[in-house]
C-alpha cells in the first residue's frame, strides 16, 4: 500500500459546524440533505449558529433537529409558523426559521403560513416541495401535479374531483407582509448555487428586520415517486419546473438593496 | 392596598401582567374577549408581546413556541375555542413546558351560547388532548380569587413545567367586583436550563414531544405521572364553609360553588346543619377530603352548571359510603339559589332514594320541572 501524505493535502470541503456528524434517515437520492447542508452553510457563514432556533415540522424532516447543531423545537403538523411566531416575539434578536414540507405547509398548515406572511412575521420559512406526502408513503399533496400518480390518487390526480395544485410562492407573494418570496430547485449545481444565494438573502432579510421570507425548494422523492434519483431529477426539471416556474416572486424594494 | 372595581376578564389580564407574563396570544371569542382586548392595549404599552392569532389553533401554538423560551406565556379563550386548542395543549404537556390558559366557559356543546356554564369540566380536568397528561386546573368563584389564582397559575406552571388552566365562566368573566391587585413582578431575565434560546456558549437543546421508541416514550410518561403524584400530594386546595357541625354538605366549584353558598346560608337560617365544600383545585381533586367526609356526613349534594361531571370525581372519592345526590342546570342556564335551597331541604329530610346513579335520579326529578 502506497504511503499517503496527509499533510500536503489541502482541505477544500468539510462539514459545516452547524451540522452534526451523524448519518441522516433520508432515503438515497433525497434532496433534504442538500437543503439541510445549504441552510447549515449559510448560518455558519453568517456566524448565526449560537443565535438560531429552528422549528421542525411533521413529515420526513420531523427529525431534522438531529442533523442541525443548534437549538431546535419540533412543531405539531402545520403549526411551525405559529411556533416560530411565538419564539420570535419573545426573542426578536434570534434567528428563527421553519423547515416544512408541502403536506405540512400547503395543506394542514395553510392557515398558519398565510397569516405569518400577512403579519410580516420576521421569520424565514423553508418550503420543501416534492409533490407528495413522503413520510406516510407518498400520498397526494396539495402540490401533486395534475395526472400525477400517488398512493391516494392511484389513477393520477384528477383535477375535476381532487382539485388543482397550489402554487404557494405565487400565492404568498400577493401578501403585503411578505418581503422575500422566491422559488428555487435542488436539481443541478447551478440551481443549487442559486438556492444557496436565496437562502443567504432570506436570512439577511431577517437580520435586517425586513419581515417574512420564504424559499420554496423544488425537491425530489425518488422512493415514493418510484424512480431512480437521476430519473427523479429529470422529472423535476421536465414536469415540476414547468408547473412551478423558478423565480423571485416578491422582493421588497428594501430587500433588493441587499448586496451579497 | 386599594381595591379597584374591575371586570373579571380584565382583572385576570391585569393579574397576569403583574405576575410577569412576557407574551400573550389569543383570539376573540365571547365571553372572553375583554381579556384579549385588555392585553392588546396593555402588553405593547409595557413593551411585551401581544399577537391576535388567526385562530385558537395558531394561538396555542404561538404559546407553545414562546413557552420553549422558558418565559411566562399565556392564552385565553372560551369553550369552543379551547376545544380547538386541545392539540396544542397535549403537545405542550408532552414537551413538559409551563403555560397558562384561561378558559371562560360558556354553554355548549357545539356553538351553544355565550351564557355561563361548566360543561368543560371533563375536557379540562380529565384530558381533552390526546395521550397521558394532566393539567392543573384552578376554579375561582370571585374576581379576587380570579386574580389570586391567575398569579398562582404562573407559579405552579413554572414549578412543575405544567399546563395550568384557570377555569372560569361567563358570569365570573363578565361581572364586576372590587379586587386587590398583586404587586408588579419584574419580567424574568434568566432562562431555565432547558429553554431553547440559541446555543450561545453551550451545546444545543431540542424541545420536542416525539419519541418513536415506545420504551423511551414510556419513560417520559412515567415521569409525567410521578410529577402528577407530587402535584396531587402538594397542591390540593379548597375552601369549606359552615362545616364544623355540618351533617350535610353541598359541593360545587367556581361560580356554582358561590351561588350554592347563598343557598347554604339560607338553609342555615332555617336551622339545617349544612355546610359547603368548594374545591379550588379541581385538578388535582380534593379526593382525600371527600373520602374523609364520607365517614362523617349523612349526605352530600353536588351542584354544577353541567350534567354532573365533577359528580363522578365525588363518587369515586366517597365510595358509596354516603348518599350522594346531584343537582345541575345545563346549556348556559344558571340555577337560582332557591333551586339549590329546595334540594338542600330535600336531602336534609333524609330517607333519600339512593337506587341507581345520582345523574339518573336527577334527570327523573327534573321531569317535574318539565325539563
Amino acid at each position: 500500500m502506497a504511503e499517503y501524505d496527509v499533510a500536503s493535502e489541502t482541505l477544500v470541503y468539510e462539514r459545516p459546524d452547524t451540522l452534526t456528524e451523524v448519518s441522516t434517515h433520508y432515503c438515497p437520492g433525497c434532496t433534504h440533505g442538500v437543503a439541510h447542508r445549504l441552510i447549515a452553510e449559510v448560518l455558519e457563514e453568517m456566524g448565526l449558529k449560537d443565535k438560531t432556533i429552528g422549528v421542525a415540522s411533521v413529515g420526513c424532516s420531523v427529525f431534522s433537529y438531529n442533523y442541525f447543531d443548534f437549538d431546535f423545537v419540533q412543531s405539531p403538523h402545520g403549526r411551525a409558523p405559529a411556533m416560530a411566531t411565538g419564539i420570535k416575539r419573545v426573542l426578536p434578536d434570534r434567528t428563527v426559521f421553519t423547515y416544512q414540507g408541502d403536506g405540512d405547509m400547503a395543506s394542514i398548515g395553510m392557515g398558519e403560513i398565510v397569516h405569518a406572511a400577512a403579519r410580516g412575521e420576521n421569520i424565514t420559512v423553508f418550503f420543501i416541495n416534492n409533490t407528495n406526502y413522503g413520510m406516510t408513503g407518498g400520498q397526494m399533496a396539495p402540490t401533486t401535479l395534475p395526472g400525477q400518480k400517488t398512493t391516494s390518487s392511484p389513477n393520477g390526480r384528477d383535477v375535476e374531483s381532487q382539485g388543482y395544485p397550489i402554487r404557494v410562492a405565487e400565492m404568498l407573494s400577493k401578501l403585503d407582509g411578505a418581503s422575500y418570496v422566491v422559488r428555487r430547485a435542488l436539481n443541478d449545481p447551478k440551481n443549487i448555487r442559486q438556492a444557496k444565494k436565496a437562502i443567504r438573502t432570506a436570512f439577511e432579510v431577517q437580520q435586517r428586520g425586513l419581515g417574512f421570507s420564504m424559499i420554496e425548494l423544488l425537491s425530489i422523492c425518488p422512493t415514493n415517486w418510484g424512480m431512480t434519483p437521476v430519473a427523479a431529477l429529470q422529472w423535476l426539471e421536465e414536469k415540476m419546473i414547468t408547473y412551478y416556474p423558478l423565480g423571485d416572486y416578491k422582493v421588497n424594494p428594501a430587500v433588493a438593496e441587499i448586496k451579497l | 392596598m386599594t381595591r379597584e372595581m374591575m371586570k373579571g376578564n380584565e382583572a385576570v389580564a391585569e393579574a397576569a401582567i403583574r405576575a410577569g407574563v412576557t407574551a400573550y396570544f389569543g383570539y376573540p371569542i365571547t365571553p372572553q374577549t375583554e381579556l384579549l382586548e385588555y392585553m392588546a392595549k396593555r402588553m405593547p404599552e409595557l413593551g411585551r408581546a401581544f399577537v391576535q392569532a388567526e385562530s385558537e389553533l395558531a394561538a396555542i401554538n404561538m404559546v407553545y413556541g414562546a413557552a420553549c423560551t422558558g418565559q411566562r406565556i399565556m392564552s385565553s379563550s372560551s369553550s369552543p375555542g379551547v376545544s380547538l386548542m386541545m392539540e396544542g395543549v397535549s403537545y405542550i404537556a408532552g414537551t413538559e413546558l409551563p403555560a397558562v390558559l384561561i378558559d371562560v366557559m360558556r354553554g355548549g356543546p357545539g356553538l351553544g351560547n355565550i351564557a355561563p356554564a361548566q360543561g368543560d369540566y371533563n375536557q379540562i380536568v380529565h384530558g381533552g388532548g390526546h395521550g397521558e397528561y394532566h393539567a392543573i386546573v384552578l376554579a375561582p368563584a370571585s374576581i379576587q380569587e380570579s386574580v389570586d389564582l391567575t398569579v398562582m397559575a404562573f407559579d405552579l406552571a413554572e414549578k412543575y413545567r405544567s399546563v395550568v388552566v384557570v377555569l372560569t365562566d361567563g358570569s365570573i368573566g363578565q361581572m364586576m367586583e372590587p379586587c386587590e391587585l398583586p404587586p408588579f413582578k419584574a419580567l424574568k431575565t434568566e432562562f431555565p436550563d432547558w429553554a431553547t434560546t440559541g446555543a450561545d456558549g453551550r451545546s444545543k437543546r431540542i424541545l420536542t414531544s416525539i419519541n418513536l421508541d415506545p420504551a423511551a416514550q414510556e419513560v417520559t410518561n412515567f415521569r409525567l405521572m410521578r410529577r402528577w403524584q407530587e402535584i396531587q400530594a402538594n397542591e390540593v386546595r379548597y375552601k369549606t364553609y359552615f362545616m364544623e357541625d355540618a351533617k350535610f354538605a353541598v359541593t360545587g366549584f367556581g361560580s356554582c360553588g358561590r351561588l350554592a353558598l347563598s343557598a347554604v346560608r339560607a338553609a342555615r337560617a332555617e336551622g339545617i346543619p349544612v355546610g359547603l365544600i368548594r374545591p379550588i383545585t379541581i385538578s388535582p381533586f380534593p379526593t382525600d377530603l371527600f373520602e374523609e367526609l364520607s365517614h362523617k356526613l349523612e349526605a352530600l349534594l353536588v351542584v354544577e352548571m353541567n350534567n354532573g361531571q365533577m359528580l363522578e370525581d365525588v363518587l369515586l372519592a366517597t365510595h358509596d359510603q354516603i348518599p350522594v345526590d346531584f343537582y345541575g342546570r345545563m346549556g348556559g342556564m344558571v340555577p337560582f339559589p332557591d333551586e339549590v335551597l329546595d334540594e338542600i331541604r330535600r336531602v336534609a329530610k333524609g330517607n333519600l332514594d339512593t337506587a341507581g346513579h345520582p345523574r339518573d335520579r336527577w334527570l327523573q326529578r327534573m321531569r317535574a320541572k318539565n325539563l
